[in-house]
C-alpha cells in the first residue's frame, strides 16, 4: 500500500479490472481498477490510448488558420477549440476585438455550453442512470402524474403522450435494434429509478434530440454555417446589416429575432425539463455520493465570458477564475497562466520524452516528443496490453499541475470557486439546490455534485445568453455595427516574434492554447484542454490525477459490470482528443471489460 | 426505381481530415463540388466527426449518399458500395465521433425516431494509412476519388437527380485553409513534426 502526496491509499494487490475502451466518450481512454474482496476501488489507472499532437501539425501554418485547424481536434469542442486559438492570436499580436465580437463571441460560447450540457445530460450520461428498458413497464398515467408533479409547467406530459413512447420505445428494443442502449447493464441493481421516472427520462431524452436541432441555429447564424463554423481572429466574420434584407451572411433584424427566439428555448428546457429532471433522478441517487476525488481538495478554473472585450481580470469574468487548494474553500488564489511557474506539464508516467526525470514544462516551453516505453510490470505485449503498471509510463496524456497540485477542472470546479468566492448567482444556484435536495455542502463533492453543477451551470449560461444579446441590440441600436478589427490583419503589422495565451471555460473545463509566432508563422503551438488535466496520469511527486482520485473508494455492485467507473468517468464529460477510426464491419463490438 | 420522393437529398462526407485516410469522406465532397454542378434540392456537406450533431441534417434528407473510409477488410484503396438497410452494419463501433457516439448510433437514433431517410448509400474506400496524424490521403486512397464520384453521380442519377459537370456554391465545406491542397502542402517536415502513433494502433506494429 503506498500514499500519494495528495492523500489518497493506493492497494493494487486486489482483483484487477480492465475496462476498455470506455464508451460514450469522446476519443479512446482506458481504465484498470484494483477491487478489494468487498468490491471497493483501492487503486485506479486512468489512460488515453492515442497519440495526438496537434501541437506539431500547427508549426509553419499561418496563425490566422489556427482556429480552422483547432476546430478538427475534436467533434464536440469545435466552437471553444475555436475561440481560444483566435483569443490566442489576438493576445500575441496584441490585437482588440470591438464589443459586438465580445457580445457574439460569448452568445456562442454560452449557447455551446448549455447545448453541450443537455447533450451530455441527456445523450452521454443518462444510461448511466436511467434505464431505459425498465422504462417498459411504466405505467403511462402514472408517469404523466409524476411528470406534472416535477414539472407542473411542461407542456408534453399527457398518458397518452407517454404511452407513445413507450410503444415506440417497445418496438424499437424488440426488433433486436437495442443499438443505442447496447452498451448497458440493464439487470444490474445500480439503477434504482422506478421504471415511470425511467419513462420519463428516456422520454425527455427524445425531447432533447429535437431541442438540439434548434439549439445549433445560433452557430449557423454568427458562424456562418455549422458544423465547423467560422471564426475570425480580430473579431467574427458576420458583418451586421441591422436594416438589410435576406443578404446573405449578414446579421440583421430578422436573423437576431431568430437567435432570441433560441435563447427563449433554451431557458425553457432547461427550465422546464433538464433541472426538474436532475432533482427527479438525483433524488432516488442521494445515497451514492461517491466520485469526489480530488473536487473536495484541488479544483481550477481559467474563468471565461468576460463582461467587456478585451479584458479578462478576474473580476469582470461570468464564470469565475480561481483555484483552491487542500479544500480550504476560505482561500481562493488567483490564477496567471502566463507565469512559468504555475501551469506545467510532466510526463514522468507520460509517453513522452523532456530528457531528463522530474521535470515540468510550461506550455509556451512545451515539448511534444513521443516515447513509448512500457514498465517491467506490465502483462502482455506493446500491441496486446493486458494490465498496465502505472509505476512506469502509461497514458499518452501529459499530466499537467498548477503550483504541483494534480487539479480537477469543469462545471463542478467552476461551481466550487463560485461558491467560495461568493458569487452571486452561483451561490443562490447552489444553495437552492442543496436546499429543495435536502442535502449538505458535502454533498457537492461527488459524481452526483458534478451533474448537477453541469445542469445549474446549463441554467446560468442560459441566462447569461439573454444578457449578452440585450447587449448586443443595444449596441447597434446605438449605432455602433463593427464585428471586427481588422488593423492587424497583415503579417507586415506584426512584430518579428512574440507569443500569446487564449483561455476559456469549455464544457468540460478550463482550456488553454499558448501560441509562439516567428516571422509570421507558428514557431510552437501547445493545448492544454480539459481532460488532460483530469484525465492525467500520475505526477512525478506520486499524485494521482482527476479521474483516478474520483474513482477511488467506491463500491460496486458487480465487478464485472462497471457500471459505477462509467458513472463517475462520464460525470466529467471525457473529451480525449477527438479521432478517427475507420468503420469496421463487426459493428457491434462492445466494451471489453475483462477481469483478472 | 424511387417509391419515395426526393425533394432533399443529403450527401455527406464524413471522417476526421487530420487523420489521412481518414480525411477520404470530407475530400470528395469538396472535389464534388469543384467539379459538378448538383440542383438545390441536393445539399453537400462535410460532416466532419461530428455524429449525433448531424441528427438534424439526416432527418431531413429524402434520401442519404455517405462517402467515407471503411475498414472492410479488403486491400487499400478498395472502393465498396452498400445500399439501405446494409449501410449501418458497416457504420461500426470503430468510428469515433461525437462521445464516440458511432454513426451507426446515429442512424439507429434517426430509426428510433422514424425519421430514417428512405434510400441510403454508403461509398466506402479502404483506407491505407490512419495513423499518421496532419498527413494527408495516401496516393492508393486519393486515386479512388475519381471513380468514387461517378459511382456517387451514378447513385444520384438512380434517384432522379441530373448531375452536371460544372460547380457547386455551398458554405458548407471546410476551411480553405484545411482543404486537401492547402491542408496537404503546409505540412510541415518530419523532422519537426514527429509521426509516430500509439504502436498498439500501428497496423501490423511490431514488440
Amino acid at each position: 500500500m503506498t500514499v500519494t502526496p495528495n492523500g489518497f491509499d493506493l492497494d493494487n494487490t486486489g482483483q484487477r479490472i480492465v475496462v476498455d475502451p470506455v464508451t460514450r466518450i469522446e476519443g479512446h481512454m482506458r481504465c484498470e481498477v484494483n477491487v478489494d474482496d468487498e468490491g471497493v476501488i483501492r487503486n485506479a489507472v486512468s489512460t488515453g490510448t492515442m497519440w495526438r499532437g496537434l501541437e506539431v501539425i500547427l508549426k509553419g501554418r499561418d496563425p490566422r488558420d489556427a482556429w480552422a485547424f483547432t476546430e478538427r481536434i475534436c467533434g464536440v469542442c469545435t466552437g471553444t477549440h475555436a475561440l481560444t486559438s483566435v483569443r490566442a492570436v489576438e493576445d500575441a499580436l496584441g490585437i482588440t476585438i470591438p464589443d459586438n465580437a465580445n457580445s457574439i463571441r460569448n452568445i456562442m460560447q454560452l449557447n455551446l455550453q448549455v447545448h453541450d450540457h443537455i447533450v451530455h445530460f441527456y445523450h452521454l450520461h443518462a444510461l448511466d442512470w436511467v434505464n431505459p428498458v425498465n422504462a417498459l413497464r411504466a405505467d403511462p398515467k402514472a408517469t404523466s402524474e409524476l411528470q406534472q408533479a416535477v414539472s407542473p409547467s411542461h407542456p408534453l406530459s399527457s398518458p397518452g403522450y407517454f404511452r407513445d413512447v413507450q410503444n415506440r420505445l417497445k418496438k424499437f428494443v424488440e426488433s433486436g435494434q437495442l443499438g443505442l442502449f447496447k452498451n448497458g447493464y440493464w439487470d444490474n441493481p445500480a439503477y434504482k429509478l422506478p421504471p415511470e421516472a425511467d419513462l420519463m427520462a428516456t422520454t425527455h431524452y427524445l425531447e432533447a434530440l429535437d431541442l438540439q436541432k434548434e439549439i445549433v441555429k445560433i452557430h449557423t447564424i454568427f458562424g456562418g454555417k455549422n458544423p465547423h463554423p467560422n471564426w475570425l481572429v480580430g473579431g467574427v466574420p458576420c458583418p451586421i446589416n441591422i436594416d438589410g434584407t435576406g443578404a446573405v451572411g449578414a446579421i440583421n433584424m430578422e436573423r437576431l429575432n431568430m437567435v432570441s427566439s433560441i435563447i427563449d428555448l433554451c431557458t425553457e428546457f432547461v427550465n422546464n425539463v433538464y433541472l426538474p429532471d436532475l432533482v427527479a433522478i438525483g433524488g432516488f441517487y442521494k445515497d451514492w455520493l461517491y466520485g469526489g476525488g480530488l473536487s473536495g481538495q484541488s479544483v481550477l478554473a481559467y474563468g471565461d465570458i468576460p463582461e467587456n472585450p478585451n479584458d479578462f481580470s478576474a473580476d469582470q469574468l461570468h464564470l469565475p477564475r480561481g483555484a483552491i487548494i487542500n479544500g480550504n474553500l476560505n482561500e481562493v488564489f488567483d490564477v496567471d497562466v502566463r507565469d512559468p511557474e504555475q501551469v506545467q506539464e510532466f510526463v514522468d508516467h507520460s509517453w513522452y520524452s523532456y530528457g531528463e526525470p522530474g521535470k515540468g514544462l510550461h506550455p509556451w516551453d512545451g515539448v511534444t516528443e513521443a516515447n513509448f516505453e512500457l514498465g517491467p510490470n506490465t502483462k502482455g505485449t506493446k500491441t496486446n496490453i493486458e494490465e498496465l503498471d502505472e509505476a512506469a509510463k502509461y497514458s499518452w496524456i501529459k499530466a499537467p499541475r498548477w503550483k504541483g497540485h494534480a487539479m480537477e477542472v469543469g462545471p463542478l470546479a467552476r461551481y466550487i470557486i463560485g461558491y467560495a468566492k461568493g458569487h452571486e448567482d452561483i451561490k443562490t444556484q447552489v444553495e437552492g439546490l442543496l436546499r429543495t435536495m435536502d442535502l449538505p455542502v458535502s454533498a457537492l463533492f461527488s459524481t452526483l455534485g458534478r451533474t448537477a453543477a453541469r445542469a445549474l451551470e446549463a441554467e446560468y449560461c442560459a441566462r447569461l445568453q439573454k444578457h449578452f444579446f440585450d447587449k448586443l441590440i443595444t449596441n447597434i441600436r446605438n449605432g455602433d455595427s463593427a464585428t471586427a478589427n481588422v488593423e492587424k490583419w497583415e503579417p507586415k503589422t506584426w512584430p518579428k516574434e512574440c507569443k500569446g495565451v487564449g483561455m476559456t471555460e469549455a464544457p468540460r473545463g478550463a482550456l488553454g492554447h499558448w501560441v509562439q509566432i516567428k516571422d509570421g508563422r507558428i514557431d510552437n503551438y501547445q493545448c492544454v484542454v480539459p481532460t488532460t488535466w483530469n484525465g492525467s496520469p500520475r505526477d512525478s511527486a506520486g499524485n494521482i490525477g482527476a479521474f483516478e482520485a474520483a474513482l477511488m473508494n467506491t463500491k460496486m455492485e458487480r465487478p464485472e459490470e462497471p457500471v459505477e467507473i462509467l458513472r463517475t468517468l462520464h460525470s466529467f464529460d471525457p473529451c480525449l482528443a477527438c479521432s478517427t477510426h475507420v468503420m469496421s464491419p463487426d459493428g457491434q463490438e462492445m466494451t471489453s471489460v475483462k477481469v483478472r | 426505381m424511387p417509391a419515395a420522393r426526393m425533394d432533399s437529398v443529403l450527401v455527406l462526407g464524413i471522417g476526421n481530415v487530420l487523420w489521412a485516410d481518414e480525411g477520404f469522406g470530407p475530400r470528395c465532397v469538396e472535389a464534388l463540388a469543384a467539379s459538378h454542378a448538383l440542383p438545390p434540392s441536393v445539399r453537400l456537406l462535410d460532416g466532419g466527426t461530428q455524429g449525433l450533431y448531424l441528427l438534424p441534417f439526416i432527418e431531413a434528407a429524402d434520401a442519404l449518399l455517405i462517402f467515407d473510409a471503411v475498414d472492410y477488410g479488403l486491400a487499400p484503396g478498395t472502393l465498396k458500395i452498400v445500399r439501405d438497410d446494409e449501410v449501418p452494419a458497416f457504420m461500426g463501433a470503430k468510428k469515433m465521433s461525437l462521445h464516440q457516439t458511432g454513426f451507426q448510433d446515429v442512424l439507429a437514433t434517426a430509426a428510433f425516431k422514424g425519421c430514417s431517410p428512405a434510400r441510403m448509400t454508403l461509398i466506402g474506400c479502404q483506407p491505407e494509412e490512419l495513423e499518421d496524424y496532419g498527413g494527408g490521403l495516401r496516393d492508393s486512397v486519393a486515386a479512388q476519388i475519381a471513380p468514387a464520384l461517378t459511382a456517387g453521380i451514378a447513385e444520384l442519377a438512380g434517384w432522379g437527380i441530373e448531375v452536371r459537370p460544372g460547380r457547386t456554391e455551398t458554405g458548407d465545406l471546410a476551411d480553405p485553409s484545411i482543404r486537401r491542397g492547402a491542408y496537404e502542402s503546409g505540412r510541415p517536415s518530419e523532422e519537426v513534426a514527429c509521426r509516430l502513433g500509439d504502436a498498439r494502433f500501428f497496423p501490423g506494429g511490431s514488440d
